[in-house]
């Protein structure tokens, strides 16, 4: 049963940590850059959700509303801000490091925009679904309506995403367009604005996460940051180039974490993602669906 | 009907000249072979005439309208459509996916649909290999993917890097020949880059031979093959 039980606990989590994964993996391949601001990102589409929640009073309307606005908001950083960016720098380490330094400072940016925005107490962003776990033959397991919630929500990001990725022309673009950018300018690919479409994809898949979990505690400007850590060691596992790493990544985090925390205990809580971190990059140096395949740029 | 002129054009790598006043004009329909050892310039020159690199200075112009300063992706739009240097094809997609990519913009699917039969007609083992991944092609076969995905672009100018690079007598053989039959067949004009000299001047209308930047000479390509001097100093046999 307290495996089962343990099991529960890191699939919710889990399917958060994937979000968040996707999220970072889907900017890294497009731009090859770690995207910091993705914590801030969604916490600010949350914020939005919670807005629109309080006009509403409703949850479900809330989502939809959070996920456009994460696909603005990272569309908005990659159009304005990287892609001139980009254009001004040339080539060099200068050239490679400044759009990851830009992301730390947007985290920055936003955060404390959210904070003056919302003030720094913590707030209620609640579901309307239980947050207690199911009883289930006397027993109360570890797993609520809002974890399926949670698990359901996921998938359904994860299944538009794969259908759109495998099945139509925006998805043979984007592939395309992150793993060849010259040949995909050759073949007719307006390549920047594909990779803001990625981007956009990013920051919703973000808002999702943000959204889903904020429920299950509270919401400040920095409730999403420890997800960011989860969320880049997920698609580290996974290997960073791949979508389907990146959620096979935060499954394997969530659960991982689950049953250190359980066996090992909560003093361990920050220091076990690295754990998990350390043990599968010694067994699989690349992730364990990286490619090996170098890459050419634009 | 002029075709492509390219007038006095300059392109630079930071400080070192690439491309130096060079000029020449290939007709509509016409096949041009560009030769030069290594380092030449014949890459840099396509690039800056697909919309990759900017360049310098001096002119390049198709059917009247300039090339430079347009993006590659628009030029492709316009109908010039480069294969670059080294089996242009995305490793990671399969076969159908990268000649999808050639369709991708164009808004009359009928006519990719047709196009995309056409290169199956053209290169029937691509057909063979249609659900494999790009990166378990033979050279050669890569070689027919890249030339099928330009083609269902439908090219007017079709500007090809080293088509013959790695690849086996016999394979390039195939490939020239290939090029020759469509360029007759779809009426295109083709500015073809090679260091095999020979293969590419047997095929061609016309040789412009260049050296470190600049032109050496450009003629009809049945007198570059007969020019003694030339054959010895630049066509390597």
């Amino acid at each position: 049963m307290l495996i089962l039980d343990t099991l529960l606990i890191g699939l919710s989590s889990g399917a958060i940590y994937a979000l968040m994964a996707l999220a970072l993996v889907l900017v890294w391949r497009s731009t090859r850059v770690v995207n910091f601001a993705q914590a801030g990102q969604a916490i600010l589409s949350t914020y939005i959700g919670y807005e629109v929640m309080n006009r509403t009073h409703s949850y479900w309307i809330s989502i939809p509303f959070a996920i456009i606005a994460g696909g603005a908001i990272a569309a908005f950083i990659d159009a304005v801000i990287m892609r001139a960016l980009a254009k001004r720098s040339h080539k060099g380490s200068v050239a490679e490091i400044a759009p990851v330094i830009a992301t730390l400072g947007m985290l920055g940016l936003i955060r404390s925009l959210t904070g003056a925005i919302w003030g720094n107490e913590y707030l209620q962003y609640t579901s309307p679904v239980s947050g207690k776990g199911y009883l289930i033959g006397g027993h109360t397991i570890p797993f609520s309506p809002q974890n399926t919630v949670i698990v359901v929500g996921a998938l359904l990001v994860m299944g538009v995403f794969a259908v759109i990725f495998k099945f139509t022309n925006l998805g043979l673009a984007l592939r395309a367009a992150s793993f060849q950018p010259e040949i995909s300018r050759l073949a007719g690919i307006r390549v920047d604005r594909i990779r803001t479409i990625g981007w956009a994809f990013a920051g919703s898949a973000g808002a999702v996460a943000g959204a889903l979990v904020t429920p299950t505690s509270y919401l400040s400007p920095n409730s999403l940051d420890l997800l960011l850590v989860s969320g880049f060691v997920a698609a580290v596992i996974g290997g960073l180039d791949s979508l389907i790493g990146a959620v096979l990544g935060g499954l394997i985090l969530g659960v991982g974490f689950a049953f250190i925390l359980q066996y090992i205990g909560t003093s361990v809580t920050f220091s076990a993602a690295f754990i998990i971190l350390i043990v599968v990059l010694f067994v699989r140096p690349r992730g364990i669906l990286g490619s090996k395949v170098g890459r050419r740029d634009a | 009907m002029s075709g492509l002129i390219v007038s006095d054009l300059s392109i630079s790598h930071g400080a070192i000249s690439a491309v130096k006043n060079l000029s020449f004009s290939v007709d509509q329909g016409q096949l041009a072979a560009i030769i030069g050892s290594n380092g030449a310039g014949k890459t840099t020159l396509l690039r800056a005439l697909s919309g990759l690199i900017p360049v310098a200075g001096g002119g390049a112009t198709w059917k009247g309208q300039t090339l430079l300063g347009r993006k590659a992706e628009d030029l492709v739009r316009a109908g010039i459509v480069h294969v670059s240097e080294g089996k242009s094809v995305i490793p990671e997609l399969n076969v159908k996916e990268n000649l999808a990519l050639g369709g991708i913009w164009r808004k009359d699917k009928k006519d990719v649909a047709a196009a995309t039969e056409e290169v199956f007609e053209l290169f029937p083992r691509l057909r063979e290999r249609i659900e494999q991944s790009a990166d378990t092609l033979s050279g050669g076969e890569r070689q027919m993917l890249a030339i099928g995905r330009a083609l269902i672009a439908r090219p007017e100018l079709l500007l090809l890097d080293e088509p013959s690079l790695g690849l086996a007598p016999l394979i390039i053989d195939q490939i020239f020949t290939a090029i020759n039959q469509l360029r007759h067949r779809l009426g295109l004009t083709v500015v073809l880059v090679e260091q095999n000299a020979m293969s590419a001047l047997k095929i061609a209308d016309i040789g412009i031979i260049i050296n470190v930047g600049s032109l050496v000479t450009s003629g009809p390509s049945k007198e570059l093959l007969a020019d003694a001097n030339l054959r010895a100093a630049y066509l390597g046999y």
